[in-house]
């Protein structure tokens, strides 16, 4: 096991995405993510064959991933939420095009141009598209800085077994803090590129990658398919993690930095006889639903605690057929909730402190 | 074991290097860390503050609010922060830069004019680990064996002359 | 004896462009260069959005189809990703004078080693019509009904002109395809452009001055007449930048 060292997030999961056989990111600035593509700035040029461009805009820098995306090669770009809001155009074309790459959201406050402290609320934007049209991208959610290494090789992987866009949602907490990391290399699988854009060498017919298609028949199709292939990920890719669940009568819900909030606030809570435990979705898509729906005949109450303004919440009910009653635990703008604010809602949940 | 630390003062006094080096130490003893930094344009110039964490099991939330250990290197960070800082718990005070006492009666409280020290002592910049020496001899949660190591992962070896100075910061403030 | 064939870097498809048109001709110019440097092979088109969105069913090389503006960018990540690709986008004056700007621009001012085809026609062709950057002042459109009045909408935005500015631009040259000689020279500029990029001499745009005869309602040798009368006082033929002539 390689040496643990400190890391700020987002240097780890740069430095992260070159053991992956990254070589190729393209970015612009914004803060909370600053440090990736200054680390990438700092480190691409001395990769053999790698290559860090800041583009003229967030437009540019998700078009130049497509064209290195529709080579087949690696490719990551990283942004902030008013940024991410401009790649989101070429993040459906990625779609469209059934191209992988890897896209991170270090998350600030918004809308508009918001605030630069921590936040989730672009949930509903990378879960629900991101994007015009009928997709779905992969959201890998990491809560230490050890998972912001772990996600970019899942998520590497995970969008070139299927074809597709991944998005890691991280931020600005999970991005800015460091904590001891472990810098293995993860798994590489290689899959079939054959419809990568390579050139024919006059060999064979040559490869389109196009997100166009003007006979609706043949659109319908193509979504139709899409979306057998969304459902398969939905049924075998869900990640999550349980914590205290076997006796819990109540279930936080939470994910990145709130969990991370929620897991001292049930620490507490257990330590008063309260019983408490924690779903937390590694994979916000696919949504671990069957996990939650099982959970939701064993306990009696669910709390969503995010720092958004009750995004994730309208999963959570979705996933239990709103078999239980679900509470709302949250900050936005920017503000990280507490752990007395959970404390607070399992109290309510229990009805009181006993 | 669980500490939560908060170091805060003005942007430039070192306050996320000095946490940084702490963290460390908690690393090489085999604790759980996290190091937290505020940041944006508040860092500019303005207040800097530095959450880190040691802990004998995993990190919760790497924020600390509640700190068990204050270390306030300016007024406005004594001010925010005294009555943040938990019952019982330790806060170090810059005493060349902060002229006023610690209200609380419930804490631990220690003064050390480290700002001045480190001007005394040819070590300007470095009150910041002066302060962070002495808050490792008062409140032990990191071993004095370690900061020869914890020094080496934050001072690049190429930087002989920096990682002597900063040694001698830190023995200046663990013998004060 | 066979004295015209189609070129091998055109595919068999039947072009969709309207009668009159001459996207076929520009086409043609591009794959007879891309054949006689011999590189179809390891050329990468990069198709754009407007009347030109179907190219990739035209050219007979790999080819991703970019959103409207973005060709540039896309070009400069399928260069990046290996440099001994030959990439060329094919783009219309709506994509790459308006929506697409600060991609041209910039593509330009890093000096990307890729080959830039501009073909403008002073209308969005494909939308049925409408006032591009590059109509002309005073020519009636589907969205400037009574004329480009430019103290409203102001002037025609000039391609080569402008990038002649950016530094990083290597090879800038206008030219027409309305009659035999100007297709002539049109196709030495084309190839050129092709051959700068096999050189690795940078950035190298061709604007093509062409006609749209639907759009401006206009027969065939009308349109010809109009792009004659019209465009060329306005967009004069020309090299605008040869930075490696000028080191000569």
């Amino acid at each position: 096991m390689a040496d643990k060292v400190l890391m700020k997030g987002n240097e780890a999961l740069a430095e992260a995405a070159i053991m992956a056989g990254c070589k190729h990111y393209f970015g612009y600035p914004i803060t909370p993510q600053t440090e990736v593509a200054a680390y990438m700035a700092k480190k691409m040029p001395k990769t053999e064959g790698g290559v860090f461009l800041q583009a003229e805009s967030e437009i540019a820098a998700i078009n130049m991933v497509i064209g290195v995306a529709s080579t087949g090669k690696r490719v990551m770009t990283s942004s902030s939420s008013p940024g991410i809001s401009l790649k989101s155009e070429g993040i459906s074309y990625l779609a469209g095009c059934d191209l992988p790459a890897l896209i991170i959201n270090v998350q600030r406050g918004g809308p508009g141009l918001g605030g630069i402290q921590p936040s989730q609320s672009d949930y509903f934007q990378a879960t629900k598209g991101g994007g015009h049209g009928d997709f779905h991208l992969l959201v890998l959610a990491p809560n230490s800085v050890q998972e912001m290494v772990d996600m970019v090789f899942k998520g590497f992987d995970l969008a070139e077994k299927y074809r597709m866009p991944a998005m890691i949602l991280s931020d600005g907490t999970m991005g800015q803090m460091m904590e001891p990391v472990s810098l293995e290399k993860g798994i590489i699988n290689e899959y079939d590129k054959s419809w990568a854009l390579t050139g024919t060498k006059g060999e064979r017919k040559p490869n389109i990658v196009n997100s166009l298609y003007i006979a609706p028949e043949e659109l319908e199709k193509l979504n139709f398919e899409r979306y057998e292939r969304y459902k398969k990920i939905e049924e075998t890719e869900a990640m999550y993690e349980e914590y205290l669940m076997d006796d819990a009568e109540i279930c936080i819900v939470a994910y990145g930095v709130a969990s991370r909030v929620a897991k001292n606030a049930i620490d507490t809570a257990r330590k008063e006889g309260i019983k408490v435990g924690m779903i937390r979705p590694i994979t916000l898509w696919p949504f671990p639903k069957k996990a939650l729906n099982e959970a939701a005949d064993k306990v009696k109450k669910f709390i969503s605690v995010e720092l958004s303004m009750g995004q994730m919440i309208e999963d959570i009910e979705l996933a239990i057929r709103c078999k239980k009653e679900v509470l709302l635990c949250n900050r936005t703008g920017g503000m990280i909730t507490t752990t007395q604010d959970v404390l607070n809602k399992i109290y309510e949940a229990n009805g009181g402190k006993q | 074991m669980n500490k939560e630390i908060l170091i805060a003062g003005f942007g430039g006094q070192g306050i996320l290097f000095s946490g940084k080096f702490l963290a460390y130490e908690g690393l090489i003893d085999g604790k759980e860390v996290s190091w937290l930094p505020s940041y944006g344009p508040e860092m500019r110039g303005g207040t800097a503050n530095c959450s880190i964490i040691i802990s004998d099991s995993a990190v919760g939330s790497p924020i600390v609010s509640n700190p068990d250990i204050l270390i306030a290197m300016n007024l406005p960070s004594l001010d925010k922060y005294e009555k943040e800082t938990k019952a019982g718990g330790q806060i170090f005070v810059d005493s060349s830069l902060i002229d006023r006492k610690v209200e609380r009666t419930d804490v631990e409280t220690y003064y050390i004019p480290a700002t001045k020290m480190a001007s005394d002592e040819g070590l300007t910049g470095l009150a910041n680990m002066i302060i962070i020496g002495h808050m490792i001899a008062k409140s032990g949660i990191v071993p004095e064996e370690n900061i020869e190591k914890a020094m080496h992962k934050v001072v690049p070896a190429t930087k002989q002359n920096m990682f002597d100075l900063n040694m001698k910061a830190v023995k200046l403030g663990f013998e004060y | 004896m066979v004295v015209f064939d189609k070129p091998n870097a055109l595919t068999e498809n039947t072009l969709h462009y309207c009668p009159g048109c001459t996207h076929g001709i520009i086409h043609r110019l591009v794959a007879e260069s891309l054949d006689e440097l011999g590189v179809t092979g390891r050329t990468i088109g990069v198709a754009s959005v407007g009347c030109s969105v179907f190219t990739y069913n035209y050219f007979n090389c790999d080819m991703v189809q970019a959103a409207h503006g973005r060709a540039p960018a896309v070009a400069t990540g399928v260069k990046r990703s290996d440099k001994n690709n030959i990439v060329f986008t094919y783009q219309g004056d709506g994509d790459l004078a308006a929506i697409g700007t600060a991609e041209t621009v910039h593509s330009a001012a890093r000096g990307e080693n890729i080959t830039v085809i501009f073909v403008n026609n002073a209308i969005y062709g494909m939308t049925g019509g409408q006032m591009a950057p590059t109509t002309l002042p005073g020519q009636k459109t589907q969205t400037s009904p009574y004329g480009r009045d430019v103290e409203a909408v102001g002037y025609p935005v000039k391609v080569c002109e402008m990038l002649s500015q950016v530094d990083g631009a290597t090879y800038l040259e206008r030219v027409a395809v309305n009659n035999v000689a100007n297709v002539k020279k049109a196709k030495a500029a084309i190839k050129k452009a092709f051959q700068n990029q096999i050189e690795g001499k940078g950035f190298s745009l061709v604007e093509v001055l062409s006609t749209c005869p639907t759009n401006w309602g206009l027969a065939p040798d009308k349109a010809i007449g109009w792009l004659e009368e019209n465009m060329l006082p306005y967009y004069p033929l020309g090299v605008y930048k040869d930075k490696y002539a000028e080191e000569k």
